[in-house]
């Protein structure tokens, strides 16, 4: 498997900062986006989002419509007693929007949070198909 | 040169009382991207590494190196599943990093939370400073 050997890329490591839309944030702390992996199996749409520092208290999830919101929110621990000498990585929130195409069951989302990583479980919703009669006129 | 002008920054930026998130982050040279803090006892060293197992992970210390090293795996991938976004990547990273002093590699210690990978590197004994008593003759 080439995907066992393959290397971490640099750019794994830079964090996308968030851009301001329309609506600021009233947090004045930092945004960025996750990256994510969304795949889809013939009952549900299973999304992957990478939130380091993120406790699995402290995420939401919203769904209004079909636009999902993820928000993880960062409580950033200093070490106590020490000065930063080196940085690479800035500690914020993580915010990311995503619109669905399909109907979701929403009774049934499921999100778990382990290692930094938030996993999303979106049952498909079972397609209510209704025949529409045409009356003659 | 560049370390002149990463000194310089670094000045400028504790002079604008900018330390726990620098706007301006230093060019990274691997995965994962690390924070270092330090003060006379040692110092503690914090990297984002999210999806990745405490059992995949690899520190070791040497004098005043410290290496890491680790895997993210794939998750296990079902039958006929589609993907629709593959932002987050898998595979090996090793990173090495040089302390400013020597380390006691006996004393150690790592942790991890949410993702968030936690080193603790004590000074070694016999690197710190030594105050010299005067005595007047």
């Amino acid at each position: 498997m080439t995907e066992e050997t393959k290397e971490l890329q640099l750019e794994q490591a830079e964090k996308q900062e968030l851009v301001e839309g329309e609506a600021e944030r009233t947090r004045s702390r930092l945004a960025f986006i996750p990256r994510v992996d969304i795949y889809e199996m013939n009952d549900a749409i299973v999304i992957l989002a990478d939130m380091p520092g993120v406790d699995p208290a402290s995420v939401d999830i919203t769904l209004e419509r079909n636009v999902l919101s993820i928000n993880g929110y960062v409580a950033p621990s200093y070490p106590e007693g020490y000065s930063l000498a080196w940085a690479e990585y800035r500690i914020g929130d993580f915010q990311r929007n995503f619109t669905l195409s399909q109907e979701i069951d929403q009774d049934n989302i499921e999100a778990t949070v382990k290692n930094g990583v938030l996993r999303l479980h979106l049952p498909k919703a079972t397609p209510t198909t209704r025949k529409i009669g045409i009356k003659d006129a | 040169m560049w370390r002149e002008m990463e000194r310089l920054r670094r000045e400028m930026n504790q002079v604008f009382g900018e330390t726990a998130a620098p706007s301006e982050l230093p060019v990274l040279r691997g995965y994962p991207a690390m924070n270092i803090w330090v003060n006379e006892n040692g110092a503690v060293v914090t990297t984002e590494l999210p999806g990745v197992l405490a059992e995949d992970l690899d520190i070791s210390v040497v004098d005043d190196t410290l290496t890491i090293s680790g895997s993210r795996k794939p998750e296990e991938g079902a039958e006929g599943i589609t993907y629709h976004r593959r932002e987050r990547g898998c595979g090996t990273f090793t990173r090495s990093f040089q302390l400013p002093f020597k380390v006691d590699p006996q004393k150690v210690e790592a942790t991890t939370n949410n993702g968030i990978l936690n080193i603790t590197l004590p000074r070694a004994e016999e690197d710190k400073p030594k105050k010299i008593a005067v005595r007047v003759g």
